[in-house]
Parts: structure tokens; sequence; C-alpha cells
């Protein structure tokens, strides 16, 4: 039995609630499920909704997960929020009275997040999504349970689909239709892999349709992948303010901090964006403009935009920022945060975080039924074992022979997969 | 005004299926790498209950995803000058930041599962996918009487009591009595109940016949000192192999273990896998042994007779044409005579090999090559379809 009781959450509830309409923080109307510690896990391993189509990587994030608390590699998280309307939010029933206390102080955070951000408002309509999930889980399970299709056919398209299910539009934004010509990829589908290959390739209505799902369900996410650090920053900013005038009683008090400063503490040679995102919104909070200045900043921002406008050298320094490359076998230090070299560090970060840390691979143009790929490159260069294989999934997708052009040690090269999956790479 | 809502205690397990699905795709990855597992000297000579580790690879989910030389951003302790080295590529740290569940670590994903000797070979054939007539082949005629207790009866002979059946017998009947006398509200002590015949149990006793196969499969080693740590251990590695499929398959099969100089010996299973030898090379030697063993234990009239010969072919060429004339003579009493040539430094024959390649034209011969450890899975497979292609 846990050692609270639901009143004691509802009474703490009450409080914070207020403390949030005070601060003018703007949320949905917020639900809490406390569940157990295996809802949690499935849960998490299935993006946080209560119902998802199956696919064995979901079975695999979940032994996964289940394997790294077994051994105390990572805690458990405290809760889980949904961006939708109203805002869901699972609370362990495990957990402690104090832990409760503060996820939930933390979720409203989330939750004035998810309803006031730009990328959120034009790009998610939080007020479907739990329908949205609902409706693909049951249309990929007809499409498993018809006799013409399968488990094993739902799984191919699936499991390409997955592969690249990041190589989609990711501004949210959809291009007008536009003139097409035989041979060229049209406007509208020049930034986005996915829907030119649901659209184009040799592929079945219902497989056109797995491919969507999988779109879809990328494009829900895309927000938050582009805010991770603002998100998680704004929500224990707000923790911590609602905390600390909560007047907790002495030992609760106690063990607010303590948890606290685990969930903000840095991660050595690492960013963990909870450390980030709170000290810049709390630096930021002390300057001139203090509050209204923040809640625009989490109305109109970007992870990063919200870096490369705000993360200044004070801070760079304050928080020891540094970059590093690798040098042979050693990971070496490559600039760290002063006078000279703490912009290189803020724009490193900036164009590492959100969708920044996945390559752009765009669809050029089709000859001879061969459909040629190019990865917009910047310095940085493919992992080539993966992009061996995850070419073949877009041959999956396209059902025919693909060319990727790709740099390899600063020179151009082409990753060939004929039909029959056979790779190589050639000038 | 937020609502509380106390989910369910009793989880019903959503992820099932898909953690199912996971393990069978898991499982698939550890037989595609069979080949190079089973080539570990560590598994070799082996009990088969003894555990071992394999490393597995994990069921990777790829993407387009950066390569080393991307680099990253980290926070550290503000004592980190340029070009200080902080860490090593393939450790920590080195996680892109802000990744989120974006992408997945390049890092090989490997982990390791501990699975039996005795699992691990019924992985490896089971993907053989032999024919169940294989069995057949292995003519059954010795067969074992035994005696085995199976369900109950009432009517029995004294030593088929069965004590334990009999008192529940009694206790059910003791138990309605007693139930009866509630019903009809009398409340006395419950008297003694003595066992009553009723209550006797017996067990029924079954005939149970078991066939043993008369099969004898004759492992001989040449274990010469041109035999080197490699070419051996290539060797018993096909062993190994052979007599774990031996003795999956077959409950009932002898195996008897040859290891020969110039002159041979037999020796028993441990000493086969384990123990090294010097000396010149006489392969008729092991030949010779092996007729003699099979005149004295089994008469090739009622035994099926395997005969496997592992040697990298470095004969004393005197030796040649004898053993050319024994082999026929072996090929002559057994169901099939296996050759096998570890070829270490190129895959020409030697002249042994070539000898018998000349000579010997019978259809239960067969002479694989094995030059490194990815050649034995084939040769094993090789051996195997001629066992059964060969006679069905």
């Amino acid at each position: 039995m846990a050692a609270y009781s639901l009143d004691e959450l509802e009474y703490w509830n009450d409080k914070i609630e207020k403390l949030v309409w005070d601060a003018g923080l703007d949320c949905y109307e917020q639900h809490f499920e406390i569940c157990s510690y295996e809802d949690m896990l499935c849960y998490e391993s299935y993006v946080g909704m209560p119902s998802h189509y199956p696919h064995w990587s979901f079975g695999k994030a979940y032994e996964r997960q289940k394997t790294f608390y077994k051994y105390n590699l990572v805690g458990l998280p405290y809760e889980m929020v949904i961006n939708s309307d109203p805002c869901i939010a699972y609370l362990m029933r495990d957990n402690t009275l104090l832990i409760h206390i503060l996820t939930m102080a933390h979720v409203y955070g989330h939750n004035d997040f998810f309803k006031n951000n730009r990328l959120f408002k034009r790009d998610t309509r939080a007020n479907l999504e739990m329908e949205m999930f609902k409706a693909h889980a049951n249309r990929v399970r007809e499409y498993i349970q018809d006799p013409s299709i399968g488990p094993d056919k739902v799984e191919r398209i699936l499991d390409a689909a997955h592969g690249l299910k990041f190589q989609t539009c990711r501004h949210g934004e959809r291009k007008k239709i536009s003139e097409e010509e035989e041979g060229t990829v049209p406007e509208r589908l020049k930034e986005d892999l996915l829907a030119f290959l649901a659209e184009k390739g040799k592929l079945a209505e219902w497989e056109r349709d797995l491919i969507h799902i999988v779109r879809e369900e990328t494009m829900y996410f895309i927000p938050q992948l582009e805010t991770k650090i603002m998100n998680e920053g704004w929500a224990s900013y707000w923790h911590y303010q609602i905390l600390n005038q909560l007047e907790l009683p002495q030992g609760l008090h106690l063990e607010f901090l303590q948890r606290h400063h685990l969930v903000i503490r840095p991660h050595q040679g690492q960013i963990n964006p909870y450390f980030l995102g709170f000290k810049m919104f709390e630096y930021l909070d002390q300057q001139p403009g203090g509050r209204e200045k923040i809640m625009a900043i989490r109305s109109e921002d970007r992870d990063q935009s919200f870096i490369r406008r705000y993360l200044n050298q004070e801070l760079c320094e304050k928080l020891h920022l540094f970059s590093y490359g690798i040098q042979g076998d050693d990971i070496v230090v490559t600039e760290v945060s002063n006078e000279e070299g703490w912009k290189t560090v803020r724009d490193n970060l900036a164009n590492a975080v959100g969708l920044g840390s996945i390559p752009i691979i765009r669809p050029v143009g089709v000859e001879n039924g061969t459909l040629l790929l190019e990865h917009v490159c910047d310095q940085r260069e493919l992992e080539l074992n993966y992009a061996q294989e995850t070419v073949k999934y877009v041959v999956d997708l396209w059902g025919g022979k693909v060319d990727l052009r790709v740099k390899i040690d600063n020179n151009p090269k082409i990753i060939s997969c004929s039909e029959g999956k056979i790779v190589n790479i050639h000038d | 005004m937020a609502i509380f809502k106390d989910g369910n205690t009793n989880s019903s397990d959503r992820s099932a299926w898909d953690r199912k699905r996971h393990r069978q795709l898991v499982e698939e990855s550890i037989k595609k790498n069979l080949g190079d597992i089973i080539a570990e000297e560590s598994i070799i000579g082996q009990s088969k209950d003894k555990k071992i580790k394999i490393p597995i690879r994990g069921i990777k989910e790829y993407q387009f995803i950066y390569g080393k030389n991307a680099g990253g951003t980290g926070s550290g302790e503000g004592q980190e000058a340029k070009g200080q080295v902080i860490g090593k590529a393939n450790g920590q740290p080195g996680q892109q930041p802000g990744q989120g569940q974006a992408g997945n670590n390049p890092g090989e994903d490997v982990y390791e599962t501990e699975i039996t000797i005795e699992e691990l070979t019924s992985y490896l054939f089971d993907d053989l996918q032999l024919p169940d007539m294989e069995r057949k082949k292995f003519a059954q005629i010795e067969s074992e009487r035994k005696f085995k207790r199976s369900s109950f009866q009432r009517k029995g002979i004294p030593p088929h009591l069965n004590k334990k059946r009999t008192l529940a017998e009694k206790i059910k009947r003791q138990k309605m009595a007693q139930r009866d006398k509630c019903d009809s509200e009398e409340n006395e002590s419950p008297e003694r109940i003595p066992f009553h015949e009723n209550d006797l149990r017996y067990c029924r006793i079954k005939e149970d016949t078991r066939r043993h196969s008369n099969a004898v499969v004759i492992c001989i080693m040449d274990t010469s000192g041109s035999m080197d740590q490699t070419k051996k251990y290539l060797a018993r590695s096909f062993y190994f192999l052979l007599y774990q499929f031996v003795r999956w398959k077959y409950e009932h099969v002898e195996v008897a273990f040859i290891a020969h100089t110039t002159t041979a010996q037999e020796v028993n299973e441990q000493e086969f896998f384990h123990r090294g030898e010097t000396g010149g090379t006489y392969i008729s030697s092991g030949y010779e042994k092996a007729l003699e063993i099979i005149e004295q234990r089994y008469n090739p009239a009622i035994w099926n007779i395997y005969t496997f010969h592992c040697s990298d072919g470095d004969n004393w060429g005197e030796d040649n044409a004898k053993a050319v004339a024994l082999v026929n003579q072996l090929c002559t009493i057994s169901n099939l005579f296996g050759y096998g040539e570890i070829t270490t430094s190129s895959m020409y024959g030697s002249a042994i090999s070539k000898e018998y390649e000349k000579q010997i034209h019978l259809d239960n011969f067969i002479m694989v090559m094995m030059g490194d450890k990815t050649d034995i899975w084939p040769a094993f497979k090789k051996i195997l379809d001629t066992e059964s292609g060969g006679n069905s």
C-alpha cells in the first residue's frame, strides 16, 4: 500500500493548481492516472499511448527498459505526459508523496508548454491525438488480421517505414501543389522522402496507408523532439518555483531539494536537457523583462533558436559547455567556452539539437526506374553501416533500385542498392 | 480542477505480443550466427549441461544517423582545455545531445545470453531440417523390456498396492460420511473409519519396450606432429559437432574414438578432445585400429557403422597404398565413410586425398576440405547431405 492517499494528492494538487493560475500559466484540463510499475513500463515502451499499433520494436523497447531497471542502470521516469486535450499524465503508484507533488507541478509546466508553444499549436491537434492513435492501431490490426495480408507483410512495411520515419518534412508546413514533370520530384515532396515513397513507390493501397500512419505519428512527435530542452527546462523551472511556494513540511522540502537536484544535475560530457533548459530559464527570468520575456520565449521558440538567441557567453561559461570531436580513437575537446570559443560551442550545440541530430536524406530524381537520393551534407557524414542497411528499406518501399549520394571522408560517393538488396559503394 | 483516476491494479500485459515477436527475431539472429558460435574453442568438449555465454547481435533498428565525425557538445567541470582527451571513441561519453528518442546509439548493440550446449545443438540441428527418415536408417533391433507404472486400478496383486492413492480414497470416503452426518444434524465425534476393500488402489503396470539403435560412430583423428594447434582445433570442432549431432539425434549410439600417429589407440572422449601428441603419420594405423574394433565389437551384419577420419593428409608416402586399400575395406563394411582434410595452408589437396579421389569411387565415401573455421559448418552439412541423399 502506498504511503499516501488519493485525498492527499488532491489536496496538494489544489494548491499547485492555484499557484499555476496565479503564475499566469495557461493549461489544458489535467487528468492524472495512477498506474503500476508494469503499466508505466508499457506506457513508456508505447510512446505514452494507451492504445498503439503492435510492432516488435515496442517489445524490444520494453525488454530493454526492464533490463535497465533491473540492473539499476536508469531510474523509472517519475511521470509521463501526453500532449493531448485534456492533458493526460501517469503517476507511478509506488512513488513517494513528494515525488507525486513534484511530478504534478512538473506536469503543469509541460501542459502549459503543449498548449502554448508555436510548434505544438501549429502541428498537432491536441483534442484529436488520442483518437488518431487508436484509429491507427485499429487499422494496423485489421491489416494484420486480413488473410490476404497478414503479420509478415505488415511487419515488412513497418520495419522500413520506421527506419525512415524521420525523413519527412520537418517543419510541419505543407507546400502547395505544383506542376509535376516526369523524372523529377514534385516541389511539395522534395523535403519529404517518406511521403514521396508513399505516393510514388510501387505499393499497394494498404502499404501506403501504413506509411502514412508512421508518418503522422512522427509529425505528432516532431514538436517534442524539437523542444526537448525548452520543454523539460520549462517544466523543471516551474516545478521548482511552485514547490518553493508550497510551504512543504520540512521533511518533504528536503526530499524535494534532493530530487530536484538529481533531475537537473549536469551529465558529465553530455547535455542533460533538464539541466540546460532549467539553467537557461532561471537565468532569463532574472534578466530585465523577466517573466514576460520567458512566457514569450516558450510560445515562440524551438531548441535551436532558443540556444542560438539566448545561450550567451556568461551561461556557456557558467555551465562549462565544451565541444568535442573524434580524433583517431580519442574523444578530444575541440573548443571550450571562453572569449573566442563560446560562439562555436553554442553554434555546434544549436545545430545538433532536436532534428539537427538526424541527417537529412532527400529524393532528387528518378532515372530509368532508379530513385536518386542525396544526403544534404553539412560537416557531418553518415554512419556507413547504418546507411547501407537503411537504404535497403528505401528499396523495400520504392520497389526498385536506389542510389544515395553521400560524402565519405569528404569525397562524393554513391551508395547503390539493387532491387535484390545488394549494396555497393562507388564513385 | 484536475481529475484523478486510479488505474487498474491488475495490469493487462499489452506488450506480450510484441515481446514474443522480438524474441523470435532474436532467436533467428542466434541461428544465423551459429556458424561462428560452434567454432568457439571454449565450447569444445564441454558437457551438455554446461552453460556458455554467447554474444548476440541485438536486432537493430536501422536509420540514417551521423557517423563518428559528427562530434558533439557536453557539459563539464570547467577544467576542460582545448586538445584534452576526455575519453575513448568507443566508450563514454559520446552520446549526441538532445537526441531523445530520435536516434539509436550507433554503437554495436551486442548483448550476451546464456544457453546450454544442449540448447545450442538443438538450435543447430533444427536449422538443418533433416527429414525424419534419417532415424530409420539406423535400424533398431535390440529391444529392452521395462515395466512402467501407469494409472491406477481397483484390482491387483499386493506388491502393486499404491498406498498413497488408497489413503486418499479412504479420506474421501471419510469426508463424505462426515458431511452426511452434518446434514442429518447429528453432532457426534467422528468415529474411526477403517480401510475398506473399495479403497484399495493398485498400480496398473504397462510393459514398455524400448528399442535401441544399433549404430556406432567411429571417429579417427590424426594427432601427429604435423597437425598443429590450429589444425587439431579444426578437427576437434568438426568432431565436436558430429558428436553432438549423433548424441542429439540418436539416443543410443555408440561412439568409438581413435587417435593415431604412426600407431593408433582407442581413447576416451576426454582424451580425444583434449590430448595433443607428436610423431609421424601412418594413416593406415588408424584404419587398422578401426577395423580391429569393428571386428571385436561391432559385427557389420548387425551394426550400422559410420566412420569418420580427420587428418591434414600429410601421410608418409610409403603408407598411401595401404591406406587406400583399407579405406576401400572400411567402405564396404561402413554405411558411410567420411574423410575430412584440414588444409590450412592452401586449398590444394594432399597426395593422399588425390589418391582417394582417383581410386575410391564408392557412393558412401565422402571427402571434405576444411581451411578455416568457417568451413566446418558447410563441411558438416555436406556430409549429412550425402547421408540422407545417398540412401533415400
